[in-house]
């Protein structure tokens, strides 16, 4: 029991890491990684919008579409659960941390475009996922996007001052090292 | 009814995202009161970093004018008041680059403090109009004084006074505001002279 949870994490964390594995939700992976607290601050975000909204997915899904068989009108509700649990979280990043709604800008209300979260809640229905694996399953979705989204910040600070040969200068570098990154968790598959 | 929503499945859709929209447009409507931001809070964090002199040197009209200012794009290194300090706060603060103190809106000076010599003041009250903090105290034809406490040496009672009886005086050393010497510039040999040309 308690294996399966640890498993389905490390799973979605590690092995089917989103960003890197799945290339899922690259938007805000490449464009909010220029600073460190930057990517802090929208690593929680999305952690809370991606647990939120894998949860009231599953249960929109089961105890709404299923029961008036409307199982083909998924996706469109799906987008729209996402679409107000980001618009909440939205608000209370205004009213707690003005800094930071201001630093992340557009990137908070386009949470709800990331693929990501869309991505892990079809996954949930198509694996047939119970309510508290869906949850557990869109927590460590959220996880891995926030470990990579951090390594990937902190290296960006760093190749920021670093001597990068003239045509590799900015996001061209930033692509190789998302691409060594890749590589480098496609080494977990197997683990699980 | 029942029956005739599940045979149309239409309606049934309609009926479906109409469910889940109506909570959901209640739970925004609900975060929008209970979530609501007053103002503008980057401007009020700004605020609190200035030395609230009102003073007008940063060509605002005042602190909360370039506060709005600063939140809006303007530069940080207007508030000779402040000074360096300052100026790392708001660095610190909108995480940008700290810049050296623009000598356009004046010099860096030490802190001071208005001073009335009280048996010239004539009563004209034009120094308690100028005061942005209402630190003067006085009436009509009645001898003015100067609440220390409440002074933030911005010099703008200075230039009313018709009969220059105001002093800016530099506040005397307290365990508060006490602090080391900064060391000479030139204080190890190499200080001294040029570096030498190298392959020279």
């Amino acid at each position: 029991m308690l294996a399966d949870y640890s498993l389905l994490l490390v799973g979605a964390i590690l092995v089917n890491n989103f960003v890197l594995v799945q290339f899922l939700g690259l938007c805000p992976f490449m464009g909010v990684s220029n600073k460190l607290e930057t990517a802090i601050g929208m690593s929680s975000a999305t952690t809370f919008v991606l647990t939120l909204a894998s949860i009231v997915s599953w249960l929109t899904y089961e105890w709404l579409l299923l029961p008036l068989g409307l199982g083909y009108l998924k996706t469109i509700a799906f987008i729209l659960v996402i679409a107000v649990v980001v618009q909440f979280t939205e608000m209370v990043v205004r009213k707690t941390s003005p800094m930071l709604y201001k630093v992340l800008g557009v990137f908070l209300p386009l949470i709800t475009t990331n693929c990501a979260v869309l991505g892990v809640a079809l996954i949930n229905i198509n694996k047939q996922h119970s309510f508290l694996e869906s949850a557990f399953y869109g927590f460590g979705a959220a996880l891995g996007f926030s470990l990579v989204l951090v390594l990937f910040a902190a290296m960006r600070e760093r190749l920021a001052v670093a001597d990068v040969p003239e045509p590799f200068k900015g996001p061209a570098i930033g692509m190789i090292t998302a691409g060594l990154m890749s590589l480098a968790f496609m080494g977990f598959a197997g683990l699980v | 009814m029942i029956d005739f929503i599940q045979q149309t499945p239409f309606l049934a859709a309609l009926g479906a995202l109409l469910l889940l929209g109506l909570p959901f447009g209640a739970l925004l409507g609900f975060a929008a009161i209970r979530f609501k931001t007053e103002g503008d809070p980057i401007a009020d964090q700004i605020e609190s970093l200035l030395p609230q002199t009102q003073c007008g040197q940063c060509s605002f009209p005042g602190c909360r004018p370039y506060a709005e200012a600063i939140a809006n794009g303007e530069a940080i290194n207007k508030c000779p008041p402040g000074g360096e300090d300052t100026i790392q706060a708001l660095a610190d603060l909108l995480d940008v680059e700290v810049l050296p103190l623009d000598a356009e809106h004046g010099e860096e000076a030490i802190k001071t403090v208005a001073y009335i010599r009280e048996d010239e003041c004539i009563g004209c009250t034009k120094c308690i109009q100028a005061c942005p903090v209402d630190a003067i105290l006085g009436a009509a034809k009645q001898m003015h004084t100067v609440i220390k406490s409440e002074c933030t040496g911005c010099d703008l009672c200075v230039e009313p006074c018709p009969v220059d009886c105001i002093d800016m005086l530099e506040l005397p050393t307290t365990l508060q505001n006490w602090s080391w010497n900064l060391p000479d510039a030139n204080i190890i040999a190499s200080d001294r002279q040029a570096a030498p040309e190298v392959g020279a």
